[in-house]
């Protein structure tokens, strides 16, 4: 009886969205009259920062500084329709939304701009910091907040636009199943070391090292939160959370926060977050989608650890305790 | 049911309520007296979403009848900030990006304002024990950690 160390990895494949019926989302942008914009979306935050991403992305196509955007998420009976906030497609379907939406209000922006100034829009370009000025001459210039009040008091014009993403419905070809039911593929790869006490079946995980490919991180510090506590539900799923332990028997289920187990501040593992950064050609400014993702690799990386440890193959998530002593000793009969 | 007469301190300002005997804090602050930062996670003293300070003391707001509460001074989350400028557990809290849905988040925040009250330079150990009667879904705990560690170097910088 002993504590036996193991080191397992794992690499992975996850697919941005589910094209399943085109995987809509729209967004609608309008400005205000003093020159911010509104996003509206019915896209969910919940708590992965939809919101900031998607007001970097229009100010960024827009032209402004991202504090002069507003990001209303509406709801579902009002605003433009969005397929929902799963599969790890906000950022890309929104943000693919946000931009078509945004260029078109950018378009009338510029040309409001251009009657204001006698110029082309053409010839127009932003600052990035609320103005809009000549190409080559930039002593010629119109504030946007001048723009908007000349859109909304004098010209007539709504600065506004509307974006949407849609791809064709992929439905598999009949002789080989083969089918496109994604768009971008983000990747990781995980290494965990656990020691294995082989006589209590006690796993306890000592080290995860993380690398994930993730397209281009809008957000850096936001994407690393998401990944730090990614890792963290990844070990979760591995070793402690289930709602029916016995499955399809219900009895023995956690009924509440003492028995649905998670580790808590005090089981942590030392934890290790590195980003790869490959832009998609499909993403909004390369995006792809890291959210579910970010939990998948930590799980099978652990089962392979334990294996490396005891030499036994837990096929059943959560790896618990009892899991390991069954097949221990399963082990031990043959 | 007659309604019970109940009075306290919270976050600086004498509030008094009638409410139904067997009214929880939690529900009294949230839905009588309107201060919605002590979140209801799981309303049986298994989450500490609900935490508030209560007379110095860490205490769950869903497990504490609001009739008990009477001349107590009770401090919630949305105290903590003075004339807009936060309070530094809040900073700590944006700086290290402890926060992602937000829920947990003045739980923690009155967890680790009780600890820093008694202890201003905690270990790690000290802050993990803290905070371990509190459950966070998204951020893996470390961000939290971190926010808490920050918090009390930056007290110790503002005291030397």
């Amino acid at each position: 009886m002993a504590i036996r160390l193991g080191r397992g990895v794992a690499a992975i494949n996850y697919p941005t969205g589910m094209n399943l019926g085109g995987d809509p989302t729209q967004a609608l942008v309008h400005s205000t009259p003093t020159g911010n914009f509104m996003v509206t979306l019915s896209s969910v935050d919940l708590g992965q920062g939809m919101k900031q991403i998607m007001a970097q992305i229009c100010a960024e196509t827009i032209g402004v500084p991202t504090d002069r955007v507003v990001v209303d998420t509406a709801d579902t009976d009002t605003g433009p329709h969005c397929m929902g906030t799963f599969a790890s497609r906000g950022t890309h379907r929104a943000g693919n939304a946000v931009i078509q939406a945004a260029k078109e209000a950018r378009q009338v922006m510029l040309e409001v701009a251009a009657e204001e100034l006698e110029v082309n829009a053409s010839d127009l370009e932003t600052d990035g910091q609320g103005n809009i000025l000549v190409k080559g001459a930039p002593q010629k210039s119109i504030s946007i907040f001048d723009v908007a009040l000349s859109a909304h008091f004098k010209r007539g014009r709504s600065i506004s636009g509307r974006g949407m993403f849609l791809i064709p419905r992929s439905y598999p070809e009949k002789e080989t199943g083969a089918m496109k039911p994604s768009t971008c593929y983000a990747h990781a790869c995980t290494v965990a070391e656990v020691e294995v006490d082989d006589e209590t079946g006690e796993v306890t995980v000592l080290t995860v090292k993380n690398i994930f490919e993730i397209g281009r991180a809008l957000n850096p510090k936001m994407v690393e939160q998401q990944l730090v506590g990614g890792s963290w539900m990844g070990i979760s799923h591995a070793l402690y959370e289930t709602t029916e332990p016995y499955y399809p028997n219900r009895d023995h289920g956690g009924t509440d926060f003492n028995q649905y187990l998670m580790p808590g501040p005090g089981d942590l593992a030392e934890t290790e977050i590195i980003v790869l950064e490959r832009p998609s050609a499909d993403g909004p400014y390369g995006a792809k989608g890291p959210g579910e993702m970010c939990a998948n690799p930590q799980i099978p990386a652990v089962a392979n650890a334990v294996f490396d440890a005891v030499g036994v193959r837990i096929d059943t998530l959560p790896i618990t305790p009892e899991r390991i002593l069954r097949a221990l000793k399963a082990q031990a009969a043959n | 049911m007659a309604k019970v007469p109940v009075q306290f301190t919270l976050n600086g300002s004498e509030k008094a309520e009638f409410i139904d005997s067997g009214t929880t804090l939690l529900h009294a602050l949230r839905d009588k007296i309107g201060d919605t930062s002590p979140k209801g996670g799981c309303h049986q003293g298994t989450c500490g979403a609900c935490s508030v300070i209560i007379d110095g003391e860490l205490r769950l707001s869903c497990l504490t009848l609001a009739e008990t509460c009477n001349g107590a001074v009770i401090t919630t989350t949305s105290g903590l900030s003075e004339g807009g400028v936060l309070h530094p557990l809040q900073h700590a809290f944006l700086d290290t990006f402890a926060t992602q849905c937000g829920f947990c988040t003045p739980g923690m925040i009155m967890a680790a304002k009780v600890l820093l009250d008694h202890k201003p330079n905690p270990s790690r150990d000290e802050v993990v024990e803290a905070l371990s009667g509190n459950i966070c879904r998204c951020t893996g705990y470390e961000p939290i950690i971190q926010a808490v560690l920050h918090a009390a170097r930056a007290n110790s910088q503002n005291a030397a």
